[in-house]
C-alpha cells in the first residue's frame, strides 16, 4: 500500500532526472525566499531607522505607524468605505473602458475608410495628458463619482482601442484568404477568425488596463472627491499626515496586485475553457 | 471527349499600386477537364498565386473570361489550421462558412477524415499533430464541402523533404481515389511531373502559357513510382530548359 502511493508520486525517473527536478524545485524555493526576504529586509530597515531616530517618522512614517493608521481607520468605520468607493470607481471605469474599447476597435477594423479618417484623432487623444481635461470634467460631471469614472474611462479607452485594433489588423492574411476562398462574409471572418485569434492580445490588454484604471481613478480623486483612497492621499498630504499617505499607498499596492491576479486567474479559466 | 470544368480565355490582369501598374497576366489561355490533374509551373514571381485567385473568383480579370462549372476548394501553402479548434472543428469550418453544417454533411466529412487516417486525431488540436498530418487534415478540410475542383497553391512547400514526399504521395492518392479535378501550382518541377496528367509552363510576367505537355506515364499515377521511371528525368530536363529559356 505504502509502496503504491510512493510509486504514484514518483514515477520511474532516472537518477539524473530526479536530480534535475530537485534542482528546479530548489531554484523556485530560492527565488521565493529572496522575494520575501527583500520585503522583510525593506520593512525592517524602514522600521528600525525610525526607531533609532535615523530618519524622522513624521516625514517618512513607518510600518508600525501604517498598521496603526489602518487600525484607527477600521475603528472609525471608514477603512472599507474609502476602499469601496475607489474600488467601485476603478472597476466600473475598467469595465466601461474595456467594453467600449473593444467595440470601437471592432468598428475601426470593419471599415478601412473610417479607420483612416479617425487615425489622427486617435493619435492626438492618445498623446493628450488626460488630466488636462480636469476642469472640464468637474464642470460637466460635477464633483461626484461620475466625474471620477469618466476620468478612469478616458485614461483606459484609447489604450484599449489601440491595443485591440492592432491585434485585429494583425490577423493572418492567409487565413483570411482561406476563409474568403470558402465564400466567407466579413461578419464570418470576424467571428470565426479575427476575434478568436485576438484572444491573447485581449488578455494582455486587460492586464495593461488594470494599471490604467487605477491611474484614472486616483487621478480623478485628486481632482474631485470627498472619499476614496485618492482623497485620503490628497487630504493626508494637505494636513501633513504622512502616515495616512503611506497607508493609502500600501492599500493601493495590495488592491492593484489583487486585481491583476484576478485577470491572470480569468486568463487561466478562459484558456482552460477554450482548450476543452 | 471529356467535359471541360474550367476555362481561361484571353485573360488579362493588371495590378494597380501607388507606384504604378503591372501587367501580371496577358493572353492567358488554358482549360482543365473533369477528373484531370493539371500542374502549372512557372518562374518565381510570375504570378502563380494570382492565377489561382482568378480561378477561385477572388480576383476579377481586367479583361477576358473565366468560365467554371463547379465549386472550388482552395488549399494553401501552409495548412492554416486554426489552433483554437480541434481537427474535427477545423474540418467542419467550411461547412459552417457555407451554412451547410448539417448532421449529414458533418457525417460525410467525418467519414472522409476517418477513411484517410485522421480518426484518432479528430479531437486533437493542430499543434499536437506532425506537419504531414496537419497537411492531410487541411486537405480533408478542403474536401469537406465536396468541391468539384481543387486548387492547390504549393501545398507542400512548407514541409521538410521527407515529409514532403510522403504528403505528396498522400494527397495524390486521396485526390485520385476521390476522383477529383485538381489544379496544382508549384515551382517544383519534379513535384509537378510526379503528380500531374498535364503540365502547363508559364512564362515570365506578363504570364501566359508558353508550353503544355501531356505526361506519358500511362497508368502509373503514384508519385514515388513515377520518380523511378526513365521518362521522369527526361521531362525534368525539358521543363527545366523551358522554365529557364
Amino acid at each position: 500500500m505504502k509502496k503504491e502511493i510512493k510509486k504514484r508520486i514518483k514515477p520511474n525517473f532516472s537518477e539524473e532526472h530526479r536530480q534535475y527536478l530537485k534542482h528546479q524545485r530548489l531554484k523556485i524555493a530560492l527565488i521565493w525566499g529572496f522575494r520575501i526576504g527583500l520585503l522583510v529586509l525593506f520593512l525592517g530597515f524602514w522600521e528600525l531607522s525610525t526607531v533609532l531616530g535615523l530618519v524622522d517618522p513624521f516625514i517618512v512614517s513607518s510600518p508600525s505607524r501604517v498598521c496603526k493608521t489602518i487600525g484607527s481607520l477600521y475603528n472609525e468605520g471608514t477603512l472599507f468605505y474609502h476602499i469601496g468607493v475607489t474600488l467601485l470607481e476603478t472597476i466600473i471605469g475598467f469595465i466601461l473602458a474595456v467594453v467600449l474599447g473593444v467595440l470601437i476597435a471592432l468598428a475601426l477594423w470593419w471599415s478601412d475608410t473610417v479607420r483612416r479618417v479617425l487615425e489622427p484623432y486617435i493619435v492626438v487623444m492618445n498623446a493628450l495628458p488626460k488630466i488636462a481635461l480636469g476642469p472640464l470634467i468637474i464642470i460637466w460631471f460635477g464633483t461626484g463619482n461620475k466625474a471620477i469614472i469618466f476620468m478612469t474611462v478616458i485614461v483606459g479607452l484609447i489604450v484599449a482601442v489601440m491595443h485591440m485594433l492592432s491585434a485585429f489588423i494583425a490577423t493572418d492574411k492567409n487565413k483570411i484568404l482561406l476563409l474568403k476562398s470558402m465564400g466567407a462574409t466579413k461578419l464570418q471572418i470576424l467571428r470565426k477568425l479575427v476575434i478568436p485569434s485576438s484572444f491573447a492580445s485581449f488578455i494582455s490588454m486587460l492586464k495593461v488596463n488594470v494599471g490604467m484604471a487605477w491611474i484614472g481613478s486616483i487621478m480623478g480623486e485628486y481632482i474631485v472627491s470627498r472619499a476614496g483612497l485618492g482623497y485620503l492621499l490628497v487630504y493626508g498630504g494637505q494636513v501633513f499626515k504622512l502616515d495616512l499617505v503611506m497607508t493609502a499607498i500600501f492599500i493601493l499596492c495590495i488592491l492593484a496586485a489583487g486585481m491583476y491576479f484576478l485577470v491572470v486567474l480569468l486568463e487561466k479559466v478562459l484558456v482552460k475553457n477554450t482548450e476543452n | 471527349m471529356e467535359k471541360e470544368i474550367l476555362r481561361f480565355t484571353d485573360v488579362k490582369l493588371i495590378y494597380h499600386t501607388k507606384r504604378g501598374e503591372t501587367t501580371a497576366a496577358e493572353n492567358l489561355n488554358f482549360s482543365v477537364n473533369e477528373g484531370e490533374f493539371v500542374a502549372i509551373i512557372g518562374p518565381s514571381g510570375c504570378g502563380k498565386t494570382t492565377l489561382l485567385s482568378l480561378a477561385a473568383g477572388l480576383l476579377k480579370p481586367s479583361s477576358g473570361t473565366i468560365e467554371s462549372h463547379g465549386s472550388f476548394g482552395y488549399m494553401l501553402q501552409k495548412d492554416q489550421l486554426f489552433q483554437w479548434r480541434t481537427i474535427e472543428k477545423n474540418i467542419f469550418l467550411p461547412l459552417e462558412i457555407k451554412r451547410i453544417n448539417t448532421p449529414e454533411h458533418r457525417d460525410r466529412a467525418r467519414k472522409l477524415a476517418e477513411k484517410y487516417g485522421l480518426k484518432d486525431f479528430l479531437q486533437s488540436y493542430p499543434q499536437q499533430l506532425s506537419g504531414g498530418m496537419r497537411q492531410r487534415a487541411a486537405l480533408i478540410r478542403t474536401l469537406a464541402t465536396n468541391p468539384d475542383i481543387l486548387l492547390l497553391d504549393e501545398p507542400f512547400s512548407a514541409l521538410d523533404y521527407q515529409t514532403r514526399l510522403n504528403v505528396c504521395e498522400d494527397v495524390s492518392s486521396i485526390i485520385r481515389s476521390e476522383g477529383k479535378t485538381a489544379l496544382l501550382i508549384t515551382h517544383d518541377i519534379s513535384e509537378a511531373i510526379s503528380l500531374a496528367d498535364r503540365i502547363l509552363v508559364l512564362s515570365q510576367r506578363p504570364a501566359h502559357v508558353s508550353h503544355s505537355h501531356e505526361m506519358d506515364f500511362g497508368e502509373v499515377k503514384n508519385p514515388l513510382k513515377r520518380r523511378e521511371l526513365p521518362q521522369f528525368s527526361e521531362w525534368f530536363e525539358i521543363l527545366w530548359r523551358e522554365l529557364n529559356g
